[in-house]
């Protein structure tokens, strides 16, 4: 195609411009057409990504049979069970969680916290543009949640979980019959609080603190700032509380993992967090 | 109609340059800016872009191509997904045999149940991927607000055809991770019988959120019709409306975004 084109034609100024590098450092930008044609460039370069992609399918299909087990026996509970691996981070979550925050409640909350991000972001900079500087707490914070914690959990549950859903190396021989000793005690009791109303106070003014009172404090201590007045009352609870509920469970997680924490708070037949 | 003064001298001529062939594209290659626009507002799959647009959007740093690739990748499960449904039967007693006769069997049987599968854990990988290159260009921002919502829907979605699917093949694998995924539905606060206030609010492990999912009590072959039900029609059915409304949306909202 391109040795049809006449030279200062669209045609050829549009082929400089898709190009980068040389030639189209060599023409001043305000000479150049904003827009380009789809047919062939943005065609183009779909139809080669989209071949490339349909080669490593069919390559992958001819070479990697999709498994196939024995059939279903509802008496033969496999150990571990694993749901699919886009779901292990769920399922990773039922090690720090009670069934109904981790499984229903967080997922939710996953759910609804993407959905409004574009509500609460109210930062006009970085629209339509990869940039670190102009926005990077919405970044860390999804890059956080999202590879940290969404990525890294289901890694977790794919390599490093086994029978019993314990931990193990990926080389690791899978021992069914590894006993783990059940060292886990809760919070109050790790600083030492014995007594059960104690132990609830306690448990009560960690959670409520950590959700409410830091964010309030935050809240007494900026809004005067212009950010803070822009951003309002409402959205800055909105980000807050979900902001607090990630970070709150990465670190029940880091207390679990690193010192057998079990629950921050229990209140027996009700709540336990 | 052929153009009259054009000599047919090569073999792409004596293809193209006819009556019948004109009559279906009825615009040549050649390369001229007016037959530019017309390649692609006269075809029907084309028309989904601009006739131009601006020129960062066709990088593939931009967009790294993850969402038409999501949606190719969708494309793939369906094909191969209705050739298998040629051969599947959904219940307790042929499911797991149909699979099987699909992988030895059938001419090209696996290579399909295969490429569905391996293209459905992509289809998985690229939606993240593109949900993550949608955050990083701030792409969500106004206007795209609403299609960004679109987008998380369709990841829901997209997931739950993935589960649903998972079940068919019938093996252990299928059944253990379904009900290891189905159990978290018991504990739903109010409907589920585990669940906070649930019991008080009456609920049984055979009326709760879990069973409306399993039709039972445990994941059985009421599941399985019911997976498959899910898994053909109704949410493939709800996903493609969500994505014409999702390309829709791009171009009203103006193409793809990019520095203003
Ligand atoms: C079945 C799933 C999906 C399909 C087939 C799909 C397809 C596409 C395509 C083809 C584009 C054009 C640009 C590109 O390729 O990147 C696009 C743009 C977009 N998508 Fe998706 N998408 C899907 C899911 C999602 C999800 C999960 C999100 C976000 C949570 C999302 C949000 C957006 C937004 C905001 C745009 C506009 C981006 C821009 O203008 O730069 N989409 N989508």
């Amino acid at each position: 195609m391109a040795e049809n084109i006449q030279p200062g034609t669209i045609q050829d100024q549009e082929e400089v411009k898709v190009q980068s590098g040389r030639a189209r450092a060599a023409l001043p930008a305000a000479d150049l057409p904003d827009k380009v044609h789809t047919w062939p460039y943005l065609v183009r370069a779909e139809f080669i990504s989209g071949c490339i992609l349909l080669l490593v399918l069919m390559v992958w299909s001819i070479t990697v049979d999709a498994p196939m087990e024995e059939p279903a026996n509802p008496t033969k509970t496999p150990n571990p069970s694993k749901a699919p691996w886009y779901f292990l981070g769920l399922q990773e979550m039922l090690v720090y969680f009670d069934p109904w925050i981790a499984g229903v409640l967080l997922p939710s909350l996953i759910i609804v916290g993407l959905m409004i991000i574009p509500y609460v972001d109210i930062n006009p900079k970085g629209n339509g543009y990869y940039t670190w500087s102009e926005r990077k707490f919405a970044i860390s914070t999804f890059l956080v949640g999202f590879l940290g914690m969404w990525v890294g959990m289901i890694t977790i549950g794919v390599f490093f979980r086994g029978p019993g859903w314990n931990l193990f190396m990926p080389w690791d021989y899978w021992d069914p019959h590894k006993v783990v000793p059940l060292t886990n005690i809760d919070l109050p009791y790790f600083v030492g609080i014995r007594s059960q109303m104690g132990a609830m106070l306690f448990g009560t003014i960690c959670v409520l603190g950590w959700l409410v009172g830091i964010p309030g404090a935050v809240w007494q201590w900026k809004k005067d700032h212009p950010f803070f007045k822009q951003l309002g009352m409402m959205r800055y609870g909105i980000v807050a509380t979900l902001f607090m509920i990630m970070a709150g469970v990465l670190m029940k997680m880091i207390l679990r993992l690193s010192f057998n924490i079990k629950y921050v708070l229990v209140i027996p037949n009700i709540l336990n967090i | 109609m052929p153009d009259p003064e054009k000599r047919r001298t090569s073999l792409g001529d004596i293809v193209t340059n006819n009556y019948v062939w004109r009559s279906i594209f009825r615009h040549g290659y050649a390369d001229t800016p007016r037959n530019r626009v017309l390649q692609v507002s006269a075809n029907v799959w084309l028309h989904l872009h601009p006739s131009k647009m601006r020129r960062h959007g066709i990088r593939y740093r931009h967009t790294w191509c993850a969402g038409g690739l999501t949606f190719l990748l969708y494309l793939c499960t369906v094909v191969t997904g209705v050739v298998l449904m040629f051969y599947y039967r959904p219940t307790g007693e042929y499911a797991y045999w149909d699979v099987k006769y699909l992988d030895f069997d059938v001419p090209f049987g696996m290579i399909m149940r295969n490429m569905h599968r391996w293209a459905a854990h992509g289809m998985v990988i690229f939606i993240w991927l593109h949900m993550f290159r949608v955050f990083m260009t701030g792409s969500y921002k106004p206007p795209r607000e609403f299609n960004w919502v679109v987008g998380v829907n369709l990841l829901t979605l997209t997931l739950l055809l993935s589960f649903t699917g998972y079940l068919l093949p019938w093996d252990q694998l299928a059944i253990w991770a379904v009900t290891v995924g189905t159990n978290m539905a018991r504990a739903t606060p109010l409907l589920g019988t585990e669940g906070p206030f649930g019991p008080q609010l009456g609920m049984t492990p055979r009326y709760d959120a879990r069973a409306l999912l399993t039709a039972g009590t445990v994941v059985g072959a009421p599941t399985l019709l019911r997976f498959y039900v899910l898994h053909c029609i109704f949410i493939p059915i709800i996903a493609s409306i969500l994505m014409i409304l999702h390309f829709w949306r791009i171009r009203k909202d103006g193409g793809i975004s990019g520095p203003l």
